[in-house]
């Protein structure tokens, strides 16, 4: 099978040890991660890891699975592209006296949909938040003029039109006990496993 | 929720608090009260500094909690893995912190591939030395997180009830597995409050017990009830679930034909009329081949581990797969399955029992007869009833098996002798197979019948250990001489590291390298440890000396000296498919 971008979504328990017990379910693979954002969820004291890999859909289904048998992990789930709606945060700093003589900063930032977090003498730097493509735009831009420094943050990402999950999150956080009953949905959906 | 009172006679003494505030103990104190409260007795350990406390609040509780102290850590865990596979309870481990825990981690992760409940518990360095490279500290949370089901460390002593529970918990519910919890020792030493023991029975994020979808138990009985040629392949699942009734009840309505795994060995009778055998490597020759055969394969508790499937893409592709498993990361793992019933076969068979038509699958279930005596006047009667002046393995198990009537626990060791030993002995009962299957890991033995002995002392515990396994925990020689334990060992000496050498010759030219292995005098080792013994090499000595192992009173240990390049078949080879499987080394 052929590797694609997966993005995969695990909601957890807020626990030291718990990522390195997730990073090492990718290592044993030896399936290189992309990027990694952990972030509280709207439900207090659960944690959402945002994981990007190139993969086979066949070895992310088992990652997910081997990830989902943690247990702190309430659920994990992939997506393909088309399924989120995600973003990435670029910094960008710059010699301030090149950009200022060498560039038309307001065209720059217009195009870019950058902001200008600071201005020093000696650097200013921007932002910008988008999909890959856009901030990497900014970066082929800014390339020339002396950047001296470029850091992209992981993804983070939302489902599009889904509130399936968070329906469940809330009632594992509101009524833990007769959630206990709450069917596992790896097989109960076979058919898109994980990808819901 | 049920809650069990702890033992308030050690406590008052310390504290006059009463009932409803709790009583103020030390952590180590707590610890105990803990294990007594999961119902625990037996503890496998080794002392060391950073557990200090725990073992010096051991010297008050010795009458409640029995400690057998081994000689190695190793041997601890793998006495613990032992205890708890023939008892089904938990097993418990106690090991100081640094060079202790780190002698854990083949013993761990044996018993994470095994599927066996285990809760270790590792002394560590003061909280405050943490990361300091401390003397004796190693970071034992990161270096067994791939080989715990669960693991955690305690820097709080408010935490010590709420986390061993969830231990236990864990440990020992869904698909159990080993969980190592680390203390240090300021925590150990430090007071707190104790209040009633809660049992732990919901994690809120785990789902141990699946809820069972009866569309797919539907779908599952009707591949059944419309197949020609079903076969039942199953693992131990059915042992861990306590479900060797409902398994036996599932095969017995409908007729189906089974075999077994290493690891299911022994959930069903060996001489059941509808066992057909081992399955794997080594296993036997109808079950490996008519898994190409069958139209519709119903795996019951087992995980398609390679040495049973061979090459998966020759592997059952005729064949409607039905997966019953608990684990649901196991469900299209390796092989992909038609219908997974995921859930405790504890719940599923008697559901699919009831679904289920009886059929007559005669000619079927003579085609596996028909190979395995083919099997039989190929590779076992001659390993039986050889005709050549050494002594076989096969003959061995053979006369054991006339002395013990299939009744006898019996660990194997890793290596030619295991699988000898699975493919000829007779069980009787439930839970009487210990061997290492999934790590195979060389050493299991003999700590592990020390385990075992512990475990059900009610039976005879048989170790069959190679030569060269032996020498790997021999030093538990030490533990049976100072608790005495009731293990008969039986020390299968083919003076070579046999399976390795058996693969250097088929598949390496003959180019033995480094399985040549040298021993000591074994009846000498055992003497002194106290333990009597015997050496033999001659047929007509074989069924004296196993009747006086069996019979002596306490442990025994038998050398047998049996033929040096003997080989074990039938054999599927590494890479070819279940099919393919070889009766001798010509047929490769």
């Amino acid at each position: 099978m052929t590797k694609k971008e997966f993005t995969i979504t695990i909601y957890t328990e807020n626990q030291v040890g718990l990522l390195n017990r997730i990073a090492i379910i990718f290592s044993r693979r030896k399936t290189n991660i992309e990027s990694m954002n952990i972030s509280p969820t709207e439900v207090s004291s659960m944690t959402r890891f945002t994981i990007v890999v190139n993969e086979s859909e066949d070895v992310i289904i088992k990652l997910c699975r081997q990830i989902e048998k943690q247990v702190e992990v309430f659920k994990s789930y992939y997506h393909n592209e088309h399924e989120i709606v995600w973003q990435e945060l670029a910094l960008y700093k710059v010699p301030t006296d090149i950009i200022a003589t060498q560039i038309k900063v307001e065209r720059l930032l217009r195009e870019n949909g950058a902001n200008t977090v600071v201005i020093r003498k000696d650097y200013t730097v921007f932002a910008v938040t988008g999909c890959r493509a856009e901030t990497e735009a900014l970066f082929k831009v800014l390339k020339p003029y002396g950047l001296i420094e470029f850091v992209r943050s992981g993804r983070v990402a939302i489902l599009k039109g889904s509130n399936e999950f968070y329906d469940r999150v809330k009632e594992f956080h509101q009524n833990i006990h007769e959630c206990s009953q709450t069917k596992h949905n790896y097989i109960e959906e076979k058919e898109k496993v994980c990808s819901h | 929720m049920k809650t069990l009172k702890i033992d308030k006679e050690k406590i008052s003494s310390v504290t006059n608090a009463n009932e409803d505030t709790g009583k103020t103990i030390s952590g180590a104190v707590a610890v105990l009260e803990v294990l007594i409260a999961e119902g625990v007795d037996t503890i496998f350990g080794y002392p060391g500094g950073a557990i200090i406390p725990i073992y010096d609040a051991l010297y008050d509780y010795h009458t409640k909690l029995k400690h057998i102290l081994v000689r190695h850590e190793q041997g601890a865990i793998h006495a613990a893995q032992g205890f708890a596979r023939v008892s089904g309870k938990t097993g418990v481990v106690f090991a100081t912190s640094g060079p202790g825990a780190t002698n854990l981690v083949t013993g761990i992760a044996d018993a994470m591939i095994d599927s066996t409940p285990v809760v270790c518990i590792t002394g560590q360095v003061f909280a405050s030395l943490l990361g300091t490279d401390a003397f004796q500290e190693t970071d034992i949370i990161n270096i067994t997180a791939p080989i715990t089901k669960w693991n955690y460390q305690i820097t709080d002593v408010n935490e010590i009830p709420e986390v061993l529970a969830k231990a236990f918990y864990i440990a020992g519910s869904g698909r159990p597995g080993p969980v190592l919890i680390d203390i240090t020792k300021d925590v150990q030493m430090a007071t707190f409050n104790f209040k009633e023991y809660k049992k732990c029975e919901y994690i809120r994020s785990y789902r141990p017990k699946p809820v069972v979808r009866k569309n797919y138990v539907e779908a599952a009985a009707q591949l059944i009830n419309n197949a020609e040629r079903p076969f039942v392949i199953f693992g131990q699942g059915i042992i861990l679930g306590n479900a060797e009734n409902e398994f036996r009840q599932f095969i017995e309505k409908t007729g189906i034909p089974a075999a077994w795994t290493i690891m299911g060995m022994s959930a069903l009778p060996t001489d059941h009329p509808l066992g057909m055998g081992m399955l794997g490597m080594h296993g036997n020759y109808g079950p490996n081949l008519l898994t190409n055969e069958c139209d519709v394969l119903i795996a019951v508790g087992m995980r398609f581990d390679d040495r049973v499937t061979g090459r998966l893409d020759k592997y059952a592709k005729q064949a409607k797969v039905i997966h019953l498993d608990i684990d649901p990361a196991e469900i299209d793992k390796n092989v992909k399955a038609d219908v997974p019933v995921w859930g405790d076969c504890k719940e599923t068979l008697p559901l699919l029992t009831e679904l289920v038509n009886k059929k007559n699958y005669k000619d079927w279930i003579q085609k596996f007869k028909d190979l395995n005596q083919k099997e039989y006047e190929t590779v076992i009667q001659n390993e039986q009833n050889p005709s050549g002046e050494e002594l076989t393995m096969g003959e061995v198990i053979k006369t054991m098996n006339q002395l013990t009537n299939g009744n006898a626990i019996i660990v194997t060791d890793v290596g030619q002798h295991q699988m000898v030993t699975c493919r000829y002995a007779k069980y009787n009962k439930s839970k009487s197979n210990i061997t290492s299957g999934g790590l195979g890991t060389m050493g299991f033995a003999l700590p592990a019948a020390i385990g075992a002995a512990f475990g059900d002392s009610s039976r005879t515990t048989i170790a069959i250990i190679g030569d060269g396994g032996f020498q790997m925990t021999l030093q538990e020689l030490g533990t049976i001489m100072q608790f005495k334990p009731n293990v008969k060992i039986i020390i299968l000496n083919n003076q070579y590291l046999g399976m390795v050498r058996q693969w250097q010759q088929l598949f390496h030219n003959n180019r033995y390298s480094f399985v040549d292995i040298t021993s000591p005098d074994f009846v000498q080792v055992a003497k002194g440890f106290g333990i009597p013994g015997e050496s033999i090499s001659k047929r007509e000595n074989l069924n004296n000396a196993i009747s006086k192992l069996l019979n002596n009173n306490g442990s025994y240990l038998l050398e047998i000296m049996v033929g040096k390049n003997d080989n074990v078949f039938p054999m599927v080879p590494q890479g070819r498919g279940v099919a393919d499987c070889v009766l001798n080394s010509d047929e490769l």
